[in-house]
């Protein structure tokens, strides 16, 4: 490259980014309210993509969201970006013959990772399915209110994202905001996220969750270990899902997700796919297993089977 | 490029000027386009928690909406075909305001998108280099390319021609006529890619059927030109501008055997459906019939298949297509049928029930009619105002003075009663 050509790339991206300041400045002043919030305003706006993002950047990033959250929910907020621990692919089992229908799965995914209370979030579903008809989500039952659990004829089925290995959603999003990561979760950087609702039209498990008002979470709930992929709190009008907890399981200590913890009955297995030793490995190996959609190719990581 | 510049001064000129009547239409449309600005305001700042969609129905009434417009915007190669391939007089005269048309549909369909997404602040990640475009991944990124190709290309086709007219020259048609044939592919491809958004997704059976993008295009041939008819019957008779009874009939001629495919595939579909009654039945049935007590689909699926089924008739005998009362009905009724049809018909039904079995009804909101309307407003204003400057150039009332820098305005009115305007020749006069 020549010093002329150099000089006029180097002219070029100045005027990029020259141009977008300027744009954004004219909406910006239209919109945004108080002065020294705006530094941070204008930061997050810049932002890159999480995945182009080099290691300085990352840090201060996280310091910016810590720094912003803390001083939201008046308590002190850590935001990890926790790699991939190497060797891993996360695996998760459901045991159908178990599950009782109680749904404290679905509050227990609340509390950890910071869904929004008002309008309520949930990543997790329960379906109540007759026992007559077996697996058949059309005349599943999502809403159901008796006074105790189980019902006579019924079983029920929790469904949440499977983290396929073949996902889907992350193929039609037009900006590459959601993607695998290498230890088979399917993540989306919410500040990248145009929030165009393609992968919603394009996930077969109802698993991923639009912000269609500012997420109500009050600040006594908010549960300050965060991950910047996973339980963070979400802005207005981005997708959000299931991250088989990443920042519990990704941590060197290895707990497990919240949904797994909190279940009553032990219907719920978590592991390493990769290590035989593992309990899902011995699930996958023993059990009658199966997946659901499996015509579809998505090929999840999310087993459901019967213990008995 | 001083006579670019010229040119362009001279246009911003004569949109100021107007009858009455067309200062009251540009009015009218600034009002509805400050509604739907108001709306989306209201939209922007709650969230779209406004609209009706929800996890369930995470698509609604702007991208039925922006759907439907992308047909509207293909069918200008159903002028530019006759008139440029088989050099067909009568529609080679209006080929142009195919083009306009194509122009202001586009800027709706970009418009209904943009109102859709939910961070319109970040919509520059969308923009290659500066942001990631996922091409060819995923065909929302491919639905960007080539809408945006398209607009770009009838508007340079459409403002070289008028440029030419301007200056009172022929335009070259050496550098047009290979943009218009590339026109007619990128026509098919913004309505095939549009098709393939929903095709290719296999959670959703109700779009994942291989037959969805030719019965797009079969549609959009029939309300796109049946828009046209009407608006040319409105050109005509308050401007000064010719259209030939020919090319109508003719335009309405292409509309019956478009029809004629649509109708024939969507009747294929339905065979397929309702013979092998699988599980991918209920959202057909949802459509058509109401399925576990939910039917909100059911009565404007039938409005649409009637409108259709009867304007296919009028426009399939000649002695209705030939009568401007039965082919005015026949339009309106396509227009409706398939904004129905390819709107709400096509994309609520591929969530209901949801992938999990959930019925979720949904019907837009007040806000999303209102900013709907603001769009469409907007696209007729956008409309207007090429109308405004193409139709004086087309009859020769504007153009290059004869110093060949000032441009001559001879149409002062633009909206005129033709007959008066013809015989009082004080009209022209500036
Ligand atoms: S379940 Fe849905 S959201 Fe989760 S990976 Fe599969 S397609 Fe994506
Ligand atoms: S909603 Fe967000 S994550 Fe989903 S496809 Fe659109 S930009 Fe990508």
């Amino acid at each position: 490259m020549s010093d002329r050509e150099e000089h006029d790339e180097h002219v070029f991206r100045l005027t990029r980014r020259k141009a977008l300041k300027g744009l954004a400045l004219g909406i910006g002043t239209m919109v945004l309210p108080a002065k020294d919030a705006s530094a941070s305003v204008w930061d997050s706006f810049f932002q890159k993509n999480f995945r182009e993002l080099s290691r300085p950047e990352r840090q201060k990033i996280l310091a910016r969201l810590e720094k912003e959250y803390s001083a939201t929910y008046k308590k002190s907020v850590r935001v990890k970006d926790t790699p991939s621990p190497e060797g891993v692919l996360f695996g998760y089992g459901l045991d159908l013959s178990r599950c009782v229908g109680c749904r404290r799965c679905v509050y227990g995914c609340v509390t950890e990772n910071n869904q929004s209370r008002d309008p309520q979030v949930h990543w997790i579903k329960v379906l109540r399915l007759s026992k007559e008809r077996g697996v058949d989500l059309e005349h599943s039952e999502q809403y159901y209110n008796p006074a105790t659990v189980p019902q006579e004829g019924y079983f029920y089925m929790p469904v949440q994202c499977q983290q396929c290995e073949n996902p889907p959603c992350t193929k039609v999003c037009p900006v590459q905001a959601t993607w695998k990561e290498t230890d088979g979760i399917v993540v989306v950087d919410y500040n990248w996220c145009i929030g165009c609702r393609y992968c919603m039209a394009a996930c077969p498990y109802g698993a991923r969750h639009f912000n269609w008002k500012a997420p109500g979470l009050p600040a006594g709930e908010m549960n300050p270990e965060t991950h910047y992929l996973g339980n963070r709190p979400r802005p207005v009008g981005v997708v959000e899902k299931c991250t088989f907890c990443m920042q519990r399981t990704r941590e060197p200590d290895g707990k497990y997700p919240a949904c797994v913890e909190v279940c009553p009955v032990g219907a719920r297995k978590f592991g390493n796919l990769l290590d035989p030793t593992s309990e899902i490995r011995n699930v996958i190996e023993n059990k009658r297993v199966f997946i659901l959609k499996e015509d579809l190719n998505t090929q999840p990581k999310f087993y459901y089977f019967y213990s008995v | 490029m001083q006579k670019v510049w010229a040119f362009v001064q001279g246009c911003f000129l004569l949109l100021r000027k107007g009858s009455k009547l067309y200062y009251a239409w540009v009015f009218s449309l600034l009002v509805l386009i400050a509604i739907g600005v108001v709306a989306y305001a209201n939209q922007l700042y709650n969230g779209l928690i406004v609209t009706a969609m929800r996890d369930q129905v995470s698509w609604g009434f702007y991208i039925s909406n922006f759907t439907f417009t992308v047909g509207v915007a293909a069918a200008a190669i159903l002028l530019v075909i006759p008139a440029y391939v088989y050099d067909w007089e009568p529609i080679k005269e209006i080929a142009i305001l195919g083009e306009l048309v194509a122009v202001s549909a586009m800027v709706v369909c970009l418009l209904f998108v943009t109102v859709d997404i939910g961070r319109p602040d970040r919509f520059w990640h969308l923009i290659p280099k500066i942001g990631i475009l996922n091409f060819p991944q995923s065909l929302l990124a491919w639905d960007v390319v080539v809408l945006n190709t398209y607009l770009v290309l009838n508007f340079g086709i459409a403002s070289y021609m008028l440029y030419s007219y301007y200056y009172r020259r022929e335009p070259n048609m050496k550098y047009v006529f290979p943009l218009l044939m590339f026109s007619i592919p990128a026509a098919i491809s913004i309505h095939t890619v549009t098709a393939f958004l929903y095709n290719g997704l296999a959670a959703r059976p109700f779009w994942n059927a291989s037959i969805l993008a030719p019965r797009f295009l079969a549609s959009a041939f029939c309300s796109g030109p049946a828009g046209m008819i009407l608006m040319f019957q409105v050109v005509r008779k308050w401007t000064n501008i010719e259209i030939k009874d020919k090319a109508i009939f003719k335009i309405a001629e292409l509309i019956a055997y478009a029809m004629f495919i649509n109708l024939f595939l969507l009747g294929a579909e339905i065979f397929k459906e309702y013979y092998s009654d699988t599980v991918h039945l209920a959202p057909v049935k949802y459509l058509y019939q109401g399925l576990g007590g939910h039917s909100d689909l059911v009565s404007f699926i039938w409005t649409a298949t009637i409108f259709n089924l009867t304007a296919f008739f009028l426009f399939l005998i000649p002695q209705t297509r030939e009568n401007y009362v039965t082919l005015n009905i026949g339009c309106v009724l396509m227009f409706i049928g398939v904004f129905i049809e390819k709107g709400m018909g096509l994309v609520i039904p591929g969530f209901v029930p949801d992938v999990l079995g959930d019925f979720y009804e949904y019907s837009p909101t007040g806000t999303e009619i209102l900013v709907s309307i603001g769009i469409w407003a907007t696209g007729l204003l956008v409309f207007t105002l090429l109308l405004r400057i193409a139709v004086p150039i087309m009859n020769g009332d504007f153009h290059v003075g004869e110093d060949g820098v000032k441009p001559h305005i001879g149409d002062q009115l633009f909206f005129v009663r033709k007959r008066v305007a013809v015989e009082d020749e004080d009209l022209y006069s500036p």
